[in-house]
This record gives C-alpha cells, sequence and structure tokens, in this order.
C-alpha cells in the first residue's frame, strides 16, 4: 500500500502542478492574476468535446485546436478588458473574476454536465507498478508534466521571447528600455498561461468529466499552489505542487478522504504564518517597489 | 440647507417607511437588499484601503456559524448571540487574514476567495457543525417586522457611520494607503496596523450580516460561504460605484430586487453579475451613484435676488 | 569639532542578486552638521537612503542612530524616532489639495507625540508648514490639487511634510532636481533656518554649485562605495572622484 501511495501521490502532484503552471507563469512574466484561469481550463474542455463529438474531428486535432483557441481567448481577453484597467490591480482582479464568473455560470446555466461530457483517454490499458494498477492516462500525466516544465525551462533559457518573458519578470522597466513592449509580453503572458490552463485540461478531464465546478476547484487549486510555492516562482509551484500532492494523498490512504482538503488549507494557513510570500517567494511587500 | 439634506433624509425615510406599505414577500426583499448593502459597504471600506476582497462570504459565513453555534449548542437568545458572533467572528477573519496584508494586494485577494470556499468543503467532508444538513431550528427573531428594522437600523448606522469616519483625518489615512503606502509609512504611520483596523470593522459588519440572517432562516449550513455571498456585494459596489459607500448601498437597492425579479431566469443572473462587473469596471468605473451626484449638483435652478 | 555623532554606518553592505549597490560603507554624520551626498548615477546613494530610513534591509553592516542600532527597525518606526527623508520621485496624493497632503504626516504617531497627546488643528498647522516653505498664503497655491502644481511646489510641499514630522536628522534625496535657479534660491533658507535650529541634514544631490554653498562637508560615493569625504573643495579635486565622474583615460 505504502508503495502504491507514493505512486498515486507523485500522479497527484503532477496534476497540481499542471493546474497550478499556467496561472503562475501569467502573474510571474506580468503581474496579472488571471482568476479566469478556471473558466478558461473549463473552456478549453468543452471546445474540444463539441469537436471531438460534434464535428468529429480526431483527438488530436481537437486537442491542439481548442488549445489554439483557448491561447486566443486568453490574449483577446487581455487585448479587449485587461489592457483598459492596467496597472490598477484593483480594477484587474475585478475584471478577470468577472470574466471568469461569467463564463463558468454560463456553462452551468446550459446545463452541459453529465457523463456524455467528458474527454477520451490515451489507451484503455493500465501499467501494473509497485503493486497498484495505474492506467495511460495517469502515466502520461507525469510525462507530460515532467516534458512541459522541461521545455518551459528550455523556452525561457534559450529563446527570445522566453528571456524576454524573463526580463520582464525581473525588472520592467529596464526590460522596456531594451525595446521590449510590455503590452506584447502581457498579452503573450495571459495567451501562454490560457494555453497551460488547456493542456492540462487535454490531459487531466479525461479522468473524470467536464463540470463547471471543476473550473473553481482547479483556481482553489492553483491559487493554493501558487500561495504555498510562492507566486512567480515556477521551482516553487513543483516543490508545493509535491508538497501538497504527498501530503494529500498520503492523507488520503492513511487518514481519509475528507481530512484531504482540511490538510491543504492547514498547508496554506501554515505557509501564509512562517513565510507568507510562499516558499520560494520574493515578495516583500515595499521593498520590491523603492 | 434643504440641498444638502434633501438626499440623506429621503432615502433614509425610505428605508424607514417603506417596509410599513409593503407586503410582507417584498418585505423580505427589504431585508436582502440591507444585508447585500452591508456586505458591499464592508467590500467598500476595504477596496477604499487598497485590499480587494473576494470573500465576502468569509465573514459572513463566520458570524453565522458563531451566531448559530452559540443558539444551537448553548442556547444564547438572538440579542446575545448576534453581537457576541459579530465582534468575534470579526476577530477570526482578521486572525486569519492578517499575515497577508504584510503582501502584495493580490494576496489578499487570492486568499479571501479560497478560505470559504476551502471551508464548505471542509465543512461537507467533515460534517462538523451539522455538516451538509447544517444547523437548524435557531430561535427567530421576535416579528418581520423587527427584522427590517433591525437590518435598516444597522444600515443605515453604518452607511452614515463610515461616511462620516472615511471624511475625518483617520480616513484619509486609509485611503492614503491605498494610493500610496509607501508616502504613508514614510510619514510616520504603521499601514499595517491601520488595514488590521480597517480589516476589523469590514468583518464585523460582514460577520453581522452573517449572524443576522442566521436568525432570520433560523438556519446556518454550508451555502453561508458560498460564492454568491462574495460575488453580489462586489457587483453591488462597483455598479453604483466604489469609494462612496453610499454607491454600494445604490448597487445592492439596485441589483437585489432585480435580482428577485429575475428569478425566473435562474443560474443566467450570476452570468449577468460577472458580465457587469466588467462592463463596469472598465467602462463606467466611478459607477452610478457617482454619476447621479455629479448630475444632482449640477442642477441649476432660478433664485430671486432683492433688489 | 567634538560634536556629538547622530548616525554612524558601519560597513554596510546591500546586494541586490548579484549586484553590491552598497559595498563595505562606512561614515559617521555629526549632530547639527548639513552633509552632502555626492557621486554619480547609480553610485548607491538612494539606495544608502532607503536603508537608513529602514525601507530596505540592508545585507550586512549597522546603522546607529544617536548610540541605538535601527539596523532592523520597521520604517514607520524611525521616523517615530526622529529621522525623516523626502523621495526622489516625488508622488503626492494627486487629487488633493495641497494642505490635504500634510494631513498623513501631521496624523503621525510622532507629532502627536511631541504636541503632548493632542494632534491640534491639523489644517491650520498645515497651511502654515506650507506658507514656512513657500506657498504663498494670498495666492491660496495651498488649495490647489496637487496634481496641478508644477515640479517647484511638489518639491517643497515633499519638504514641508518632512519638516511636519519634526525630524532630527532630515535627509533630502535629490531635492533640488528639476528646479531653476530661483526656486532652489528660495527654497535654500528654509534649509538654513533648519540648520540654525539644530537639525542634521543629510542632501543626496546632483546641482554641485547650490550644495557646495550650505554644506559643511562633502561625501563621494562611487559603485556603493566612498571613495572620497572632507571640505567640498579637496573633495573636488581629488583625482579619484574626477575619475568616477568624467571617467579615466585608459
Amino acid at each position: 500500500m505504502f508503495a502504491g501511495t507514493i505512486v498515486f501521490a507523485l500522479i497527484n502532484s503532477f496534476i497540481l502542478i499542471l493546474m497550478a503552471i499556467g496561472f503562475n507563469l501569467t502573474f510571474g512574466i506580468s503581474g496579472v492574476a488571471n482568476f479566469a484561469y478556471g473558466a478558461l481550463y473549463i473552456m478549453s474542455a468543452y471546445m474540444s468535446w463539441t469537436m471531438l463529438n460534434l464535428l468529429h474531428l480526431p483527438f488530436w486535432a481537437s486537442a491542439v485546436l481548442s488549445i489554439g483557441f483557448t491561447m486566443i481567448s486568453g490574449a483577446l481577453m487581455y487585448r479587449f478588458v485587461l489592457l483598459r484597467v492596467r496597472g490598477q490591480a484593483l480594477s484587474e482582479v475585478i475584471a478577470t473574476f468577472g470574466i471568469g464568473l461569467a463564463i463558468l455560470e454560463l456553462f452551468r446555466y446550459l446545463g452541459l454536465v453529465g457523463f456524455e461530457y467528458t474527454l477520451p483517454v490515451f489507451s484503455n490499458e493500465s501499467f501494473m507498478i509497485a503493486g497498484a494498477y495505474v492506467d495511460i492516462q495517469r502515466i502520461a500525466i507525469v510525462l507530460i508534466g515532467l516534458l512541459l516544465v522541461l521545455g518551459l525551462w528550455l523556452f525561457t533559457h534559450f529563446t527570445a521571447t522566453g528571456l524576454a518573458f524573463r526580463a520582464i519578470a525581473q525588472d520592467e522597466r529596464t526590460a522596456l528600455t531594451f525595446g521590449i513592449d510590455s503590452d506584447w509580453a502581457a498579452t503573450l503572458s495571459v495567451s501562454f498561461g490560457a494555453g497551460l490552463a488547456a493542456i492540462a485540461a487535454t490531459i487531466i478531464i479525461p479522468l473524470g468529466s467536464i463540470a463547471p465546478d471543476e473550473g473553481y476547484d482547479v483556481l482553489i487549486k492553483a491559487l493554493a499552489i501558487c500561495i504555498i510555492g510562492g507566486l512567480g516562482s515556477t521551482g516553487g509551484v513543483i516543490v508545493a505542487g509535491f508538497i501538497v500532492g504527498f501530503a494529500e494523498r498520503f492523507t488520503d490512504t492513511y487518514i481519509g478522504s475528507h481530512w484531504t482538503m482540511i490538510v491543504s488549507l492547514a498547508a496554506i494557513l501554515l505557509v501564509l504564518a512562517i513565510k507568507p510570500s510562499g516558499l520560494f517567494g520574493r515578495q516583500k511587500e515595499l521593498e520590491e517597489r523603492i | 440647507m434643504l440641498y444638502l439634506a434633501g438626499p440623506r433624509l429621503l432615502p433614509a425615510a425610505a428605508f424607514l417607511l417603506l417596509p410599513l406599505f409593503l407586503g410582507v414577500y417584498w418585505q423580505k426583499v427589504m431585508i436582502s437588499v440591507a444585508v447585500f448593502a452591508l456586505l458591499a459597504m464592508s467590500w467598500d471600506l476595504l477596496a477604499q484601503t487598497g485590499m480587494i476582497s473576494l470573500g465576502q462570504a468569509l465573514f459572513f459565513g463566520m458570524g453565522a456559524y458563531v451566531s448559530g453555534i452559540l443558539n444551537f449548542y448553548f442556547g444564547a437568545p438572538p440579542w446575545i448571540a448576534i453581537p457576541i458572533a459579530t465582534v468575534l467572528g470579526g476577530a477570526l477573519c482578521t486572525l486569519i487574514l492578517l499575515p497577508v496584508l504584510r503582501l502584495r494586494g493580490i494576496y489578499f485577494s487570492m486568499v479571501t476567495l479560497i478560505v470559504p470556499l476551502m471551508l464548505v468543503r471542509i465543512i461537507e467532508a467533515t460534517k462538523i457543525f451539522g455538516g451538509t444538513e447544517g444547523l437548524s431550528g435557531m430561535t427567530p427573531l421576535p416579528s418581520t417586522l423587527t427584522e427590517i428594522y433591525l437590518a435598516t437600523g444597522v444600515l443605515l448606522g453604518v452607511l452614515f457611520g463610515l461616511r462620516r469616519l472615511m471624511e475625518t483625518d483617520y480616513g484619509l489615512v486609509l485611503k492614503g494607503i491605498r494610493d500610496n503606502d509607501r508616502s504613508v509609512t514614510n510619514a510616520g504611520i504603521n499601514i499595517y496596523w491601520f488595514k488590521t483596523q480597517a480589516l476589523f470593522i469590514s468583518s464585523t459588519i460582514g460577520a453581522f450580516a452573517g449572524a443576522f440572517m442566521t436568525h432570520v432562516y433560523m438556519f446556518v449550513g454550508m451555502p453561508v460561504f458560498a460564492l454568491d455571498y462574495s460575488i453580489l456585494p462586489i457587483a453591488a459596489a462597483v455598479v453604483g460605484g466604489g469609494g462612496t459607500l453610499a454607491g454600494a448601498t445604490l448597487g445592492a437597492v439596485i441589483l437585489v430586487p432585480l435580482s428577485e425579479a429575475l428569478r425566473g431566469i435562474g443560474g443566467l443572473r450570476i452570468v449577468l453579475y460577472g458580465l457587469f462587473l466588467v462592463v463596469f469596471i472598465v467602462a463606467i468605473p466611478e459607477g452610478l451613484f457617482d454619476y447621479i451626484q455629479r448630475k444632482y449638483h449640477q442642477m441649476e435652478r432660478w433664485v430671486e435676488i432683492d433688489q | 569639532m567634538s560634536l556629538p555623532t547622530a548616525l554612524r554606518v558601519e560597513n554596510l553592505c546591500k546586494i541586490f542578486g548579484r549586484v553590491a549597490a552598497v559595498d563595505h560603507l562606512s561614515c559617521e554624520v555629526r549632530s547639527g552638521e548639513l552633509i552632502g551626498i555626492i557621486g554619480p548615477n547609480g553610485s548607491g546613494k538612494t539606495t544608502l537612503v532607503n536603508l537608513i530610513s529602514g525601507f530596505v534591509k540592508p545585507t550586512s553592516g549597522r546603522i546607529l542612530y544617536n548610540g541605538q542600532d535601527i539596523t532592523r527597525t520597521a520604517p514607520h518606526k524611525i521616523v517615530c524616532m526622529g529621522i525623516s527623508r523626502t523621495f526622489q520621485m516625488v508622488r503626492p496624493f494627486y487629487r488633493l489639495p495641497a494642505y490635504k497632503n500634510m494631513i498623513i504626516p501631521l496624523y503621525s504617531p510622532r507629532v502627536r507625540q511631541l504636541a503632548g497627546g493632542q494632534y491640534g488643528d491639523r489644517n491650520a498647522v498645515a497651511l502654515d508648514l506650507l506658507e514656512e516653505v513657500g506657498f504663498e498664503r494670498d495666492a491660496h497655491v495651498a488649495y490647489k490639487p496637487a496634481g496641478t502644481l508644477p515640479q517647484g511646489y511638489l518639491k517643497r510641499l515633499e519638504l514641508a511634510k518632512a519638516i511636519a514630522l519634526s525630524p532630527d536628522l532630515l535627509i533630502l534625496d535629490e531635492l533640488f532636481s528639476g528646479l531653476s535657479l530661483a526656486e532652489v534660491a528660495s527654497i535654500v533658507p528654509v534649509i538654513e533656518k533648519l540648520r540654525l535650529a539644530g537639525k542634521t541634514i543629510i542632501m543626496i544631490e546632483h546641482r554641485l554649485k547650490e550644495l557646495f554653498r550650505i554644506a559643511d562637508r562633502i561625501m563621494v560615493l562611487n559603485f556603493g562605495q566612498k571613495i572620497a569625504e572632507g571640505a567640498a573643495a579637496e573633495v573636488m579635486a581629488s583625482e579619484d572622484v574626477k575619475k568616477a565622474y568624467l571617467g579615466s583615460e585608459e
């Protein structure tokens, strides 16, 4: 049982990391907290579903197209709404929150809930790992998670756009003097964050079904991981993902599934009490604004 | 004199006299208006100090549960339970949010959003305090009219009291913290202490609303921490106009009856709130109250001059 | 002169990432003197002010004020101890009238403490202070929204806000920047008056001519280090200082 718990804890960790990484990226680069994140996650899933079941496109095409459309939605959201309130953190929060709310509640209103609303798994087979049956889908989560994190690292360290992202994340004004367009980078950051949400949705949703409530859950989990790990730090997201992932899974196995949420909340409160800016966070309130 | 007093006395009189003419259904709506107006003003106070709360439900729910617990397990009557719940609920919420006051504003928004939602799931999972069923059979308040007048009384008290407070130099410090907290710190003022005070005032107002409603519904359960109690106050404050407290009240007066009237379209209402939020915050950030206020001050009248 | 030391900085370091903004800096400011701190851009002058006023915490080193260690003290407490500073980038509350901008410093615990527990009429005090720094009372300049005032008045407002806190040590960060000669000439008497009252003053400046006329002593920084210290003439004659400002011929 112990070994099996470790395996599932690993998988759970990657699920959390995949959920949080898009939100974290957007914030880390442009300081935009995209509270419509959960809504975009669910929206991309519904898009894939529509293309699969109504347009009868093959899975890969649907996935890629919906990821693309979600990225465009993110960019449009920035261009048409966020741009107008850019810099006023208060208004940005309310605007993204309002959009996310409208989208998720619209889906709920349209009644698109049920077992038929789900995305297909890669394969129905499973392997025996450490005494537990692990299906291909969950293995795919870990593998794709690893690839994604690695890919992001390579992207931000070796491509021009990626380096621009890091520059802006470190010091926006200096980056501006280098000719890096702040608005363009912010648009891309929201877009990429949305894309990551879509990728996460494509692999995680098949484990269950698509439901608007999932959107709120994803947002909660992403926020929790980012708070614990530290907003803006990819390393923080990974470490926090593992800590919470393992804590949740072990609590579930040995104590009882009712306690998993308490563990998460306790983790947040603990981090806030001891190191409020997160494990890897560098956010000192006044210091960074001198 | 009447020019200045009019706009203040008229709504106050309306709030106080209207209940006598309304049927029970609309009296209940008025109670709802008062409760959401309180939550909206609580939100507005925090927003004026630079903190954006996405979780008014936390204050509401905390007050609701404390009052419910006091009544259910200890038999405390409403006139004891509600005041205790107001202060205790407010204190608990302030303690929980204390650590994030030192961080960037976004953390405050994030934490206020997720804590109530997590509490919902925790109550559901651990079944404490009644779990999914909640606690029922609370002692009710003497009559619907008592309920209304208690609610509107507190509403008017908070409205005029807070507005007065924000006009003073104390209010200036709070608003200064939002505009330029570095400058306020440089003036030798401990901004975290002031933020804590604003948070406490705000959360006690919200806790009162929750404690009050527990005795109106004679029930408290998980739904008190639901997103609905967080969203409508923000929508009310944004539509009515942030920063004026009266705007928040106006927003509640508009949106709550509207919400009742639109009951037929069900879940679509929240979609509309979301859209309202976005449209108003982007296009009409000052809100309706500011518009009305400006138009009122622009009224021209003929005045007779003595020769 | 054996004046008591007001401020002592011991081996102060502040490292941002890999850059040492302040590099093992030590200095002393004697009570009642006016010391000017100069140096090319990026030499760490403003960081030093941020460190002294508590807005930034040092990586290592100590800061002592009247013998008390204030290295880790919170900025608002440092203000209450008697150190007051202005900011290089002036950001008033734009929508408020100038005199309302003064209310917040006048609301400070320090002001109440010095006034014996009473705040008094803050509005009146604000108007008086503004008149002292040159806001013409009869033109009602103090009532204008801060956002409509030109730079000269904004700088004076910033100075008034610092004075309102009755500091014993006043730090002025590039107060003269952006001001015309006439405006500088009108502010200098205010500073002189503060000196006569026994205040210790530190001035960060780029306007060397104006600074040299009023400073007792000059300290030169470059790359976070102190490279020269002394009377204006000897400091400007130093080879290191010339190299710092003008570059060398290698």
